[in-house]
């Protein structure tokens, strides 16, 4: 398939995406708990996709994703806040020190910039460590901005530990997905420039990417970078999502969600970090409600073991279940495109006279 | 001719702990030779190696390239009381210059690696694309936004003619890993070439190969030192193949050099003979 005709197809894929999207906002109640899955499916995809370049393509393992969702939420927060309530948001720092607001894309921007300045500072001295020492330092750090953050005595800037709210978000659930849609588009794009093919050089093998002419601290910092600038980003949308933020969000527990999400879509592959995220979020928000229930009846038998928090039991267990079976996670690192579906399907209809195809490989 | 030095190591000492992997270390390679360096297991030839690609700063000694100073290294802090090797004060105060891989194969030194190091996820083609990275001019948002056209053009049909060169082009799209051994060599020393070396360091071209395997790397050798103007200095075991193409050879015995001549000098002297226990004389 021609180069112009994938373009095509997937412009044409994007505007249908984006059609459906805006049907059922006019049909479907703005309460439907669809709307809610496909708005945070949507900004966990860009942080998983985030993370993906980082544990997937550079071969980095970091768990630092909540502390720089944080910075993004918060410097997001902090700079689109009305002037006029800051008064009632900041009651117990006179309004707090910053008066004046970005509109909302720029702040959205200086969130994932912020996230990257930390980065970069953070990375000097923790890009050397390797494996699951890297994996435990930026967690440590992670812990670190969120206890720092609820500091009291940075009250005037970030609140203490109380809330932030009142900032602007949205009502459509286009917003996150065109937003997210771009940022994964440019992650996308840098995975396919060179820069990219020396990100997956250094994850497969360091000493000879090193061999062959890159600088190891440069790249690595520079995916920790661009990583974290998207992580931050994805803060941000967070935040709209959200309404409200608090520090206390985001535990370790929420890197996790992110790092099981990337993990079950398979580590290597954007498109299974998009599929899984918007798998899970269904999974843990909706589809699994039911289990909840005490008293649910199929006829007239009372469904046992029932009780608030029993999907959580049976959401482990299906996610064990998904590990187990699907090693490589959904996509292991194939991609979901058109030329592998059309392939697929042209391979389906010729019968198993012509062996051409299969999934195409990015 | 005149003789254009490339390479020049000079009183290089690698001492690990108390062990000494390579003691005072003295050659010297020429524009357009090819030289081997051979020794028995444990000699320290892999240690030289990954001395002058930059893997390890040496202890004390320095490396020189095209007669410009690229490593140079003196006993500091615990190693001052350790050091047991020669010319210990040779360097002493003079600064360390200890540059990382990167930059030693940006100033155009390729190497290949004695268990082969390929990009295990990455097709052949990608393998070879990887090495034109360092010849980039793009930074990293031309790159992304697709702004380095001509260059990303240039990289792919450099690669390809290398493919061709090399002849790989029939399996360009398999898993480098699926390659049968041979073949992997190869393409490690074509992937070591995409980077456009003067001077070519092969560790162990021929480990694992079977003799026919080895007499087409011999020409294979030969070839890549006309078509691409290249010095090359390897390691290697295989007697057939050192003898047949070396122009000089080096002999290391624990760490020190212990013979070094043309191929017919180094046959016939006994104190090879002694090192490798008769092993190489019923070449």
């Amino acid at each position: 398939m021609s180069t112009k005709k994938k373009t095509a197809w997937n412009a044409g894929l994007i505007a249908a995406l984006l059609i459906l999207l805006f049907l059922l906002e006019q049909v479907l109640p703005s309460s439907s708990m669809l709307f809610t899955v496909l708005k945070k499916g949507a900004i966990y995809a860009l942080v998983a996709v985030s993370m993906n370049l980082l544990n997937g393509f550079t071969g980095l393992f970091s768990l630092g994703q909540a502390g720089f969702m944080l910075l993004g939420a918060y410097t997001y927060a902090i700079f689109t806040i009305p002037v006029e309530s800051r008064n009632s948001v900041y009651q117990y720092f006179d309004g707090g020190i910053i008066q004046f607001t970005l509109p909302v894309p720029v702040a959205l921007i200086a969130g994932g910039i912020v996230a990257a300045v930390f980065a970069y500072l953070i990375g000097l001295p923790v890009l050397r460590l390797k494996s699951d020492y890297l994996a435990i330092a930026t967690l440590g750090f992670a812990e670190i901005i969120r206890a720092v953050f609820q500091w009291d005595k940075l009250g005037p800037i970030t609140n203490g530990s109380n809330l932030l709210r009142n900032f602007p978000s949205f009502r459509s659930v286009i917003f996150p997905f065109v937003a997210a849609g771009i940022c994964i588009a440019l992650i996308v794009m840098l995975i396919n420039s060179t820069y990219g093919r020396a990100f997956k050089a250094i994850r497969d093998d360091e000493i000879a990417a090193e061999a062959m002419g890159i600088n190891l601290a440069h790249h690595k910092r520079l995916a920790f970078v661009i990583s974290s600038f998207f992580a931050g980003i994805s803060g941000g949308l967070l935040a709209m999502y959200q309404t409200t933020i608090q520090a206390s969000m985001f535990k370790s527990a929420m890197t996790y969600e992110i790092l099981l999400i990337v993990v079950i879509g398979g580590i290597g592959s954007v498109t299974g970090s998009c599929i899984s995220s918007f798998l899970f979020i269904a999974c843990s928000e909706w589809w699994l409600r039911f289990l909840d229930n005490e008293n649910l009846y199929i006829g007239g038998f009372h469904v046992p073991l029932l009780r608030p928090g029993f999907r959580k039991v049976v959401f482990a267990v299906v996610i064990m279940a998904v590990v187990l079976f699907y090693r490589q996670g959904i996509m292991g690192t194939r991609e979901f495109s058109v030329e592998g579906i059309s392939n697929f399907f042209k391979k389906k209809l010729s019968g198993k006279k012509e062996k051409k195809g299969g999934s195409s490989r990015e | 001719m005149s003789k254009e030095n490339v390479l020049k190591v000079e009183n290089v000492t690698m001492q690990f702990g108390g062990v000494i992997a390579v003691d005072n270390m003295n050659l010297e390679v020429d524009k357009g030779e090819i030289v081997s360096l051979i020794g028995p297991n444990g000699a320290g030839k892999t240690t030289a190696f990954n001395v002058i690609t930059g893997v390890y700063a040496p202890t004390n000694g320095a490396v020189y390239y095209k007669g410009n100073k690229i490593i140079q290294n003196y006993p500091q802090g615990k190693m001052k009381k350790l050091y047991r090797g020669e010319n210990p004060m040779t360097y002493t105060g003079q600064h360390a210059i200890a540059p990382t891989p990167d930059k030693i194969t940006r100033l155009g030194i390729a190497r290949t690696f004695q268990n082969i190091r390929l990009f295990k996820s990455q097709t052949v083609f990608e393998n070879i694309l990887i090495a034109k990275h360092m010849l980039r001019t793009s930074n990293i948002f031309t790159a992304t936004f697709k702004l380095n056209g001509k260059e990303e053009a240039r990289m792919r049909r450099e690669s390809e003619e290398l493919l061709h060169l090399m002849e790989l082009d029939d399996v360009r799209d398999e898993p480098a890993t699926s390659l049968p051994y041979g073949k992997q060599r190869h393409l490690e020393i074509a992937r070591a070439l995409a980077t456009k070396p003067e001077l070519l360091l092969l560790d162990e071209p021929a480990a694992g190969m079977n003799p026919q395997e080895t007499l087409e790397l011999t020409r294979f050798i030969g070839r890549i030192r006309d078509d691409f103007g290249l010095t090359i200095f390897m390691i290697e075991h295989h007697m057939d193949l050192v003898m047949e193409i070396s122009d000089r050879i080096y002999v290391l015995d624990f760490g020190k050099p212990i013979a070094e001549g043309t191929p017919e000098e180094v046959r016939n002297n006994p104190r090879v003979i002694e090192a490798y226990l008769g092993g190489a004389q019923d070449e």
